[in-house]
């Protein structure tokens, strides 16, 4: 450390010299712009920032200055160190950029490999199909009644007014439990759960009844012994068949689009009466939109009324029933009925997990 | 049915006809089922009627050909070679000539053949599009025709064929009388009843004693006698023409008129041979034991509820379903008694089902027919064999029995627009009620009400109630003039508690890797067996179908698990290895003890205590839900091993139906075929069981050919509650303390009570237990494990210490110890 020398001119101290200064600015410029990365830059730091670096060593000429001549010199010093900091902030700014670009780009990954460690179930179609047909009604007030698919044949067909020597009730159509004349069959539609709706609820009764239902046909493409109908009952006050009209038409366009609607031919059933057969404006229909069966309806028998405890002179009421495999059919294009019986699960994946 | 149109409108008038078309729209729109409209083939050319001339046999060929000469109304016979036998010199036949398109496109020209010219061709019926009788050619009856006259007339070429499937209930639509009526509603054109066509003179006395024993059966008795009937006289070609149309076979003139009539009229009719038939007739049931050979030969034991027509030998007929053959109409029978009977439906429908015997005239029965008819359709036989047949008609008519005819309905007046919604125009009503043929009267009652009574026609015993008058007034309205408005909406209460957890438990299964399958329920009892059930296992009593579709399938299944295993078996076999499948659906579970089910009757409400009974004879049927893992639940990749299904994911399966409807599961080691022994969890709620999961039996999975590791599980849904726990968390915002314990204990000591005891211990403060290893090996020694934890404790109002969190895990620890015998692990 020099001391004081009131005679020691600045300009004649070498590292002091304007010259020297903007050199060693210059070289820690060049220095800092060399350094490719942060290591280098820190690497290069000391030599022009650091302890040893010449403006250090300008810096502790500085106190061996007359006193005119500090601060001057300190001056200089100062806005040369300053330079040089701030090349090297604004290097280093660059730098951290640039490593953390760099960063991720090492982190890329290949997005378009598979992942199906645990690969998603599916849940049936025909009990997706159900759920959205309960929840169309259900948006219209209607709640969603359930029953058992063994029952009596009373809830099956007595209640239903089918007579006692109906062909229905033959061995050939249904299935009987044993041991004989024990008065049980499996369900052969979802009507007896309107029996129960009738018998268990308060009117007005408005109730949708999806189910698995069963008659012995042999299983093939278009048959099967197991199905699924979904029924729909209202019985009010004043319901008319201008009612089952427009429910039906309301039931088409939630199901098949606002282009859809029904028509109705006359027909029989022990159930209702008057009776009809649905036919559907299906606008997607496999080679140009068109009518397709499917269903039956009517307004219910007043027999079914009394046998429910219901006064038909009070209370009127209409039904509908489809069958939910070939709405599903015809709805998806599906050829072969047995694809919904066998639960291969390369039919059931891809309707995924809701309707 | 099959009719020809102009059969069928025979007995309309119209202005302008209705194309085919236009028919069967009509058909259609007042609700007759329309299966088909095959227009007759088209025929151009020369068609004429022939006299065959000569027959020349050519008998060098391998089958019978003939070369005829056919007189065709030219000066020269034509040649024509046919390979039909089936006519002989004289007969009139068909002739197509060269230039002659028959339907098919089928060109008819002159040519060589068998060594001869042939110019032209004799037809067969289904050449000319007439049938389906490939049996031989058309042979004309004699005297309808002369060689040269157009046959395109002749044959009424130019018609269409319907086919129409009326609904049960119309029994009366199965003739051309009933859908001639139909369709002169539904075009509002006037309709000369056939029945009525006919004059039925008064009886002279009976013409043959019938004694009906069994009124229920048979309700009238009709017969006529023709005697002297040409038994070679040929059934009229117009006759014929109609039969061969509605697909019915020609045989006698005195069976077609029978088949003929029946069509016409609707009434189906037996001709016997008088002669063969010994002393009186006595209509009852059939005895046991009685034997019949009906008309196809077949020898039948009778069953007591069929009803037979009998005379002194036993009985000779089958009624309403087919005759005997002791009386059968042979080639020589001249004498013949007619009978036209009105009987019971259902009785008929059974005899039919029994004897496996459909016929045309039990259709009809089975459906009802107008029992008004019988001596119309009997007069109108028996003049048909006066007149084709030369018979004498005898004076006497039997005509036994009393049926009862519909009786009158009252409704009010506007009851039709009511049910349809609909306001229609003044007097519709009575007008389309007059038209079916209904005697109408309008009354008014004390308080103004206009009320409608209808006296139905005979033939229409299905209109028995207001509702059934309704049905005929909106239906030949139209059905498309109802218009479409919705009921006033009631407020619904949405999907039940139930049914949104069933559809959440539905769709967990689904989000977490199982696919839905929808077995069906038919079991076979050999299951059980595979599935090493003990003999008394309550899961063998299974509720059996009399009438399986599958012999051996006789069962409906207690348990979802076969019906899992059958989508699983047939899964694997189209090669897919790694399987999740779940099922939620109803078993059937049978009552200790069967109660017989009460006739409830349909007269109104059953009482409370009849319903109660008829409830408690069902079985039960709870929903399960099961599910089944075979092969890898966590797949292979490039991420690396996969990771093979096991026991856990079927407890894990439970839980997660369990915990979507808000419960959760307890689970205690079990043992239960067909799991594995070892590896068998019992699912419990509280301490109320309501599953099982695990993995099969290695024995079971062997017998049913499963992939080793099989895991199954099955919980009863119905069994888990209802919470209706609303949880209002409070969440504590202070830091937690996190600790680890090791816990050595015997190895039988279940690690699910181990994490009970120390979560009990761990007192309020702890917030989470989780147990992250367990160990067992030489450092814990023989009959250990050692069970790690990792606890977090919290304060709900106040930053917790490290001393309070170390208290706490101290007492849970010696809980565990003094319980379990757990000691830290060093």
């Amino acid at each position: 450390m020099s001391g004081a020398n009131d005679v020691y001119d600045p300009k004649e101290v070498a590292a002091l010299k304007p010259e020297a200064l903007q050199e060693a600015v210059r070289k820690a410029r060049e220095a800092f712009a060399a350094a490719t990365d942060l290591d280098a830059l820190a690497g290069v730091k000391p030599a022009h920032l650091g302890d040893r670096s010449p403006l250090l060593t300008a810096r502790r000429e500085i106190g061996a200055l007359p006193p005119a001549a500090k601060a001057e010199a300190g001056k200089r010093v100062n806005e040369a160190q300053h330079a040089i900091k701030s090349v090297f902030d604004e290097r280093r700014a660059e730098l951290q950029i640039e490593r953390d670009e760099r960063v991720l780009r090492d982190e890329t990954v290949d997005v378009t490999l598979p992942w199906d460690r645990i690969p998603r179930g599916a849940r049936h179609p025909i009990t997706t199909l159900a759920e959205r047909v309960g929840d169309v009604f259900v948006a219209m007030g209607y709640e969603v009644a359930e029953g058992p698919e063994l029952e009596t044949e009373w809830f099956n067909f007595d209640a239903l007014n089918f007579g006692k020597d109906h062909p229905a009730r033959t061995m050939s159509d249904t299935f009987y439990i044993g041991p004989k004349d024990s008065g049980l069959v499996l369900r052969t539609h979802t009507s007896p759960v309107q029996v129960r709706a009738l018998l268990d609820r308060d009117l007005p009764v408005y109730v949708v009844c999806p189910g698995r239902t069963f008659r012995t046909d042999e299983l093939d493409a278009t048959h099967t012994p197991v199905f699924h109908q979904v029924e729909g009952l209202a019985v009010d006050k004043g319901i008319t068949m201008a009612h089952l009209k427009g429910t039906l038409d309301a039931f088409a366009r939630a199901m098949f689009g606002e282009q859809s609607r029904t028509r109705l031919r006359p027909h029989f059933f022990p159930f209702t009466e008057p009776s009809a057969e649905v036919d559907v404006w299906f606008p997607e229909k496999k080679g140009g939109a068109g009518w397709v069966e499917w269903g039956g309806c009517g307004m219910v028998n007043p027999n079914v009324l009394r046998a429910c405890g219901v006064d038909p002179e009070v209370y009127s009421g209409f039904a509908f029933g489809m069958g939910l495999e070939r709405t599903l059919q015809f709805r998806n294009g599906l050829s072969d009925m047995r694809d919904m019986i066998e639960g291969d699960v390369r039919f059931t994946l891809p309707f995924g997990t809701e309707a | 049915m099959r009719i020809p149109v102009t059969w069928l409108t025979e007995h309309l008038e119209f202005d302008e006809a209705p194309t085919p078309d236009q028919l069967a729209d009509a058909f259609v729109r007042i609700g007759i089922e329309v299966d088909d409209v095959s227009p007759l083939g088209t025929v151009t050319g020369p068609l004429v009627v022939g006299r065959v001339a000569e027959i020349e046999e050519l008998a060098e060929f391998k089958k019978p050909i003939r070369y005829c000469k056919v007189e065709v109304g030219g000066d020269e016979p034509s040649g024509i070679v046919c390979g039909a036998t089936n006519f002989v010199e004289g007969d009139l036949v068909v002739v197509a000539l060269p230039g002659a398109v028959l339907p098919g496109d089928f060109t008819i020209s002159a040519r060589k053949t068998y060594g001869r010219t042939s110019n032209g061709m004799i037809c067969s019926a289904s050449e000319l599009g007439l049938g389906d009788d490939h049996s031989g050619i058309l042979v004309l009856p004699g005297g309808e025709a002369s060689p040269g006259d157009d046959a395109m007339a002749l044959l009424g070429l130019d018609d269409t064929v319907m086919e129409l499937t009326p609904t049960p209930d119309r029994g009366y639509c199965f003739s051309v009388r009933g859908l001639g009526r139909e369709l002169a509603c539904a075009f509002d054109v006037p309709f000369g009843d056939p029945a009525f066509a006919t004059e039925v003179p008064e009886a002279e006395g009976e013409v043959h004693p019938v004694h009906i024993e069994d009124r229920d059966g048979c309700s009238r008795f009709v017969a006529r006698r023709v005697t002297g009937v040409d038994a070679s006289a040929p059934t009229p070609w117009f006759m014929r023409r109609r039969l061969m149309l509605a697909g019915v076979r020609s045989i006698s003139l005195a069976v077609d008129v029978t088949n003929y009539v029946m069509l016409e009229l609707g009434q189906p009719l037996h001709a016997f041979d008088a002669n063969a038939i010994k002393g009186g007739l006595v209509v009852r049931r059939a005895t046991a034991g009685e034997k019949l050979t009906t008309l196809d030969g077949v020898e039948r034991a009778l069953d007591p509820d069929d009803i037979v027509i009998c005379d002194e030998t036993g009985p000779i007929s089958l009624a309403g379903t087919m005759g005997g053959e002791s009386t059968e109409i042979t080639g020589e029978s001249t004498d013949i008694l007619l009978e036209a009977a009105v009987w019971d439906p259902a009785s008929i429908a059974r005899t039919v089902r029994r004897h496996k015997l459909p016929s045309e005239a039990a259709k009809r029965f089975e459906r009802t027919i107008d029992p008004a008819l019988a001596p119309m359709a009997l007069e109108r036989a028996a003049k048909l064999l006066h007149q084709y047949g030369d018979g004498s008609i005898l004076p006497g008519r039997t005509d036994v029995g009393l049926p009862e005819l519909p009786g009158p309905v009252s409704m009010p007046i506007d009851l039709p627009d009511r049910v349809a919604g609909v306001h229609y125009a003044r007097g519709v009503t009575a007008r389309r009620l007059g038209q079916i043929g209904c005697r109408v009267e309008v009354t008014t009652g004390d308080d103004g009400t206009t009320f409608i009574t209808a006296v139905p026609p005979t033939w229409r015993s299905d209109l028995v109630q207001p509702a059934d008058l309704v049905e005929e007034v909106l239906r030949l309205e139209g059905l498309d003039s109802i218009p479409s408005t919705l009921p006033p909406a009631p407020a619904g209460r949405g999907l039940t508690e139930t049914q949104r957890r069933r559809r959440t438990a539905s769709r967990a299964l689904a989000e977490s890797g199982f696919v839905e399958v929808l077995p069906f329920p038919f079991t076979s009892p050999a299951v059980w067996d595979a599935f090493g059930l003990d003999a008394d296992d309550v899961r063998r009593n299974a509720v059996t179908v009399l009438n399986p579709l599958e012999a051996e399938r006789d069962q409906l299944a207690t348990t979802l698990l076969p019906g899992l295993i059958d989508a699983a078996q047939r899964n694997l076999s189209r090669g897919q290895r790694d399987l999740a499948l779940f099922h939620l659906g109803q078993v059937t579970l049978p009552r200790a003890q069967q109660v017989p089910v009460p006739d409830l009757g349909t007269e109104g409400r059953p009482s409370e205590a009849e319903l109660a009974t008829a409830l408690a004879a069902l079985p039960q049927q709870p929903l399960h839900a099961a599910a089944l893992l075979t092969g890898h639940r966590e797949q292979a990749g490039w991420w690396g091993e996969g990771r093979q299904a096991t026991w856990a994911d079927a407890v894990e399966a439970a839980r997660t139906a369990a915990a979507a409807y808000g419960v959760t599961l307890t689970v205690v080691a079990s043992d239960l075929a067909p799991w594995h022994p070892g590896r068998c969890a019992e699912l419990r709620v509280g301490d109320w069981p309501v599953g099982h999961a695990g993995e099969l039996h290695p024995k079971v999975v062997e017998a049913l050919g499963l992939p080793k590791r099989t895991c199954v599980m099955e919980l009863d849904l119905d069994a888990l509650p209802l919470s209706d726990q609303r949880p209002a968390p409070v969440v504590s915002p202070y830091p937690p303390v996190l600790l680890d314990v090791a816990l050595v204990v015997d190895a039988k000591v279940p690690a699910g009570e181990l994490t009970e005891t120390l979560r009990g211990g761990g007192g309020d403060l702890l917030e989470e237990i989780r147990l992250f290893d367990d160990y067992t090996g030489e450092q814990v020694g023989e009959g250990k494990r050692s069970v790690a934890y990792s606890l977090r404790f919290r304060a709900p109002d106040r930053t917790l210490t490290l001393e309070e969190a170390t208290a706490a895990r101290d007492t849970a620890v010696a809980a565990a110890s003094e319980r379990h015998g757990a000691t830290l692990r060093a």
